[in-house]
């Protein structure tokens, strides 16, 4: 088991472009899953490759267990990397794809065999040894990926988008399969997605990157419930946000004063956030304003509306059992539960409160 | 890169080049060994004269005179082959890393170095020749043996090095970097993930190189001086004064180069994803 740590870990690719990865600060911790998190292109892969020594960093250090190990070559590492599209070899067979780590530290071929066996086992594929990679569907071959990964016992387990070359009912597979051997191993795993969802069901600790520089490195929850800036927020689904000025556990907006308990900024301009889901429409009490129904649309396992407060407008998603009762147009009692207000420090980009339809997802779960 | 196909080959093979597999080797096979019909009964004929459709007597004369060990036809055929395996083994030396770096990396002055690899292509072969000579007359390499190895490579290098950018111009690192990550070394990457990856191309380059160094008559004349005799040579010196003669060495000279064909046939096929990456450059 083993910790690693990156430490204003750099890379940039050419001298004039920014860096592809920016002074990333991780410890990741031994024994977990984490997951490297964002948009196509902000340097997860990069990251991985660095960590696992095949491509070198142009500023910052890694460490593993505490020791820098930027100078050690790849195959003394103890890392192993899975890349994105499997790459087994195609000239060998499947039981010489999973032994090739060990034929490389010239162990045995009786050794060898026996281990593939139980690799095969490990990822649900008994009796493929004499199989081609070509005979072999997306997910199989993502399985052999992983056993001829698992094989060498490596202390580290680098899995770039382990399942998004995968159906979706494979998906959900893949990812049993993963945290099942992740926890019955126990090897500290990383994990690169671009999914939040996938992130989020998967990973004990998530870090959230865009552009190359780290945005937050968190559980899983915290994402939801005390995202540390409006792009977070809004990367998780996120699409309310007002804003306004707090002071003394309140804040003061264009369309009501609100009691905010949770906070990230003392006082001062902010940003008022609440998910969606947590808005309640038509129960009236403390922290409520009158709102006019614009729009709604019936998904099935719940609501969405479009709800017009004064000039600004939120989105409210709701058990289906509301449509039957609001329509569009009427004006209704809309609440923010104090607690589940999230006051956050303003927008970097100075972007208006309306709801950000474009960035706007479907809620987790 | 979501949804994209899972990569099973490292280097990609349309379905369309395996059909014209075998149309393709038969026909380059019958172009090569027509040629040979003629030449065999030339070699065995002792009158053969106009209308008449086949020789009117044969004899063994000038078989015998091939074999003869005084006529040291073997030693020239060796000396020959040796040579050409020599070019060969430096072709695929300096060839594949030439192509690596082309087909794989973008760098600065690229086409420049495409350019001058092209070069001895294009220009006609007694004008850099010409050029070489003066150079090795001054470096003591001419009427030697390294000489003509040396300027046999002019030829054979940009064959060497133009297939297998082709052949790098489909092909992925990262399959060297996930051996390097399983626990492969250098070396063992290259043996292991690399080679057999590129090995077609590779025997398609060696294939050329051997030939054309095998059947190289000027650069050799220049270069050896007559000190150093190939088959070629030979075969041209006896055009004239005996037909029959020629023709039995034609033979001699163009069976090598048809065993090598049928040898490496299996890579120079519509399976081989070498000869289709030349369209890359
Ligand atoms: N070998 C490379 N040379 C130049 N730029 C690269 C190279 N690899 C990646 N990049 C750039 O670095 C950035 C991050 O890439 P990558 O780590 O692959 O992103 P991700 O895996 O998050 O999608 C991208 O802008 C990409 O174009
Ligand atoms: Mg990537």
């Amino acid at each position: 088991m083993t910790q690693v740590k990156l430490s204003g870990l750099t890379k940039r690719f050419d001298e004039k472009s920014e860096p592809a990865v920016d002074r990333l600060d991780i410890e990741i911790e031994s024994g977990k899953l984490t997951a490297l998190l964002g948009p196509s292109g902000c340097g997860k892969t990069t990251t991985m490759k660095m960590i696992a020594g095949l491509l070198r960093p142009t500023d910052g250090d890694i460490l593993f267990d505490g020791s820098s190990i930027v100078g050690i070559a790849p195959e003394d590492r103890g890392a192993v990397m899975v890349f994105q599209n499997y790459l087994l070899f195609p000239y060998m067979s499947v039981a010489d794809n999973i032994g090739f780590g060990l034929k490389m530290r010239g162990v045995s071929r009786s050794e060898i065999r026996t281990r593939v066996r139980d690799m095969l086992d490990l990822v649900q594929m008994p009796g493929f040894e004499e199989r081609r990679p070509k005979q072999l569907s997306g997910g199989q071959q993502q399985r052999i990926a992983l056993a001829r990964a698992l094989i060498v016992q490596p202390n580290v387990l680098l899995l770039d988008e382990p399942l998004s070359n995968l159906d979706a009912h494979l998906r959900d597979e893949m990812r049993e399969l993963i945290s099942g051997i992740q926890t019955e191993l126990g090897i500290t795993t990383v994990f690169v997605t671009h999914d939040q969802e996938e992130a989020v069901v998967l990973a004990d600790k998530i870090a959230l990157l865009f552009e190359g520089r780290l945005q937050q490195f968190d559980v899983p929850d915290a994402f939801y419930e005390t995202p540390g800036t409006v792009d977070i927020a809004k990367f998780f689904g996120g699409t309310n946000f007002i804003p306004g000025r707090c002071e003394d556990g309140r804040i003061t907006t264009a369309i009501g004063r609100f009691r905010a308990p949770h906070t990230a900024v003392d006082r001062g301009e902010a940003v008022l956030s609440i998910r969606p889901e947590a808005v309640e429409l038509g129960g009236g009490g403390g922290n409520s304003v009158r709102g006019r129904i614009r729009s709604h649309v019936y998904v099935g396992r719940y609501a969405r509306f479009r709800v017009m407060i004064g000039e600004v407008e939120i989105e409210v998603i709701t058990d289906p059992g509301q449509v039957k009762k609001l329509s569009d147009g009427d004006e209704v009692s809309v609440r923010f539960d104090p607690d589940k207000i999230w006051i956050l420090g303003p927008a970097a980009d100075g972007k208006d409160g309306r709801a950000d339809s474009d960035s706007a997802r479907q809620p987790a779960g | 890169m979501a949804g994209a196909a899972a990569k099973t080959t490292l280097v990609h093979r349309p379905a369309w080049r395996v059909t014209g597999r075998w149309v393709g080797i038969t026909g380059l096979l019958a172009f090569l060994i027509a040629p040979i019909v003629p030449l065999f009964i030339w070699s065995i004929s002792f009158r053969w004269f106009y209308p008449a459709i086949l020789p009117t007597e044969y004899s063994a004369r000038a078989w015998t005179e091939v074999i003869n060990p005084n006529n040291d036809v073997v030693g020239v055929a060796w000396n020959t082959a040796l040579i050409a395996l020599v070019v060969t083994a430096f072709s695929i030396l300096l060839g594949v890393p030439a192509g690596r770096a082309l087909g794989l990396y973008e760098f600065r002055g690229k086409r420049l170095v495409e350019w001058l690899i092209l070069a001895p292509i294009i220009v006609p072969g007694l004008a850099v020749v010409l050029g070489i000579h003066v150079l090795f007359i001054r470096a003591g390499l001419s009427n030697s043996l390294p000489g003509v190895i040396l300027v046999h490579l002019v030829p054979t290098l940009p064959y060497m090095t133009l297939v297998m950018s082709g052949v790098f111009a489909n092909y992925d690192t990262d399959f060297e970097l996930q051996a390097r990550s399983l626990g492969a070394g250098r070396l063992a990457t290259q043996w292991y993930v690399t080679l057999p990856a590129i090995f077609p191309g590779v025997v398609v380059g060696a294939m050329f190189a051997f030939i054309i160094s095998w059947s190289q008559y000027v650069l050799t004349l220049l270069i050896g001086g007559g000190q150093v005799q190939t088959l070629p040579l030979l075969l041209f010196s006896f055009v004239r004064s005996d037909p029959a003669i020629a023709g039995a060495l034609s033979v001699v000279f163009i069976l090598p180069a048809v065993l090598v064909l049928l040898l490496s046939s299996r890579y120079l096929s519509g399976d081989s994803a070498a000869v289709g990456g030349i369209g890359n450059i």
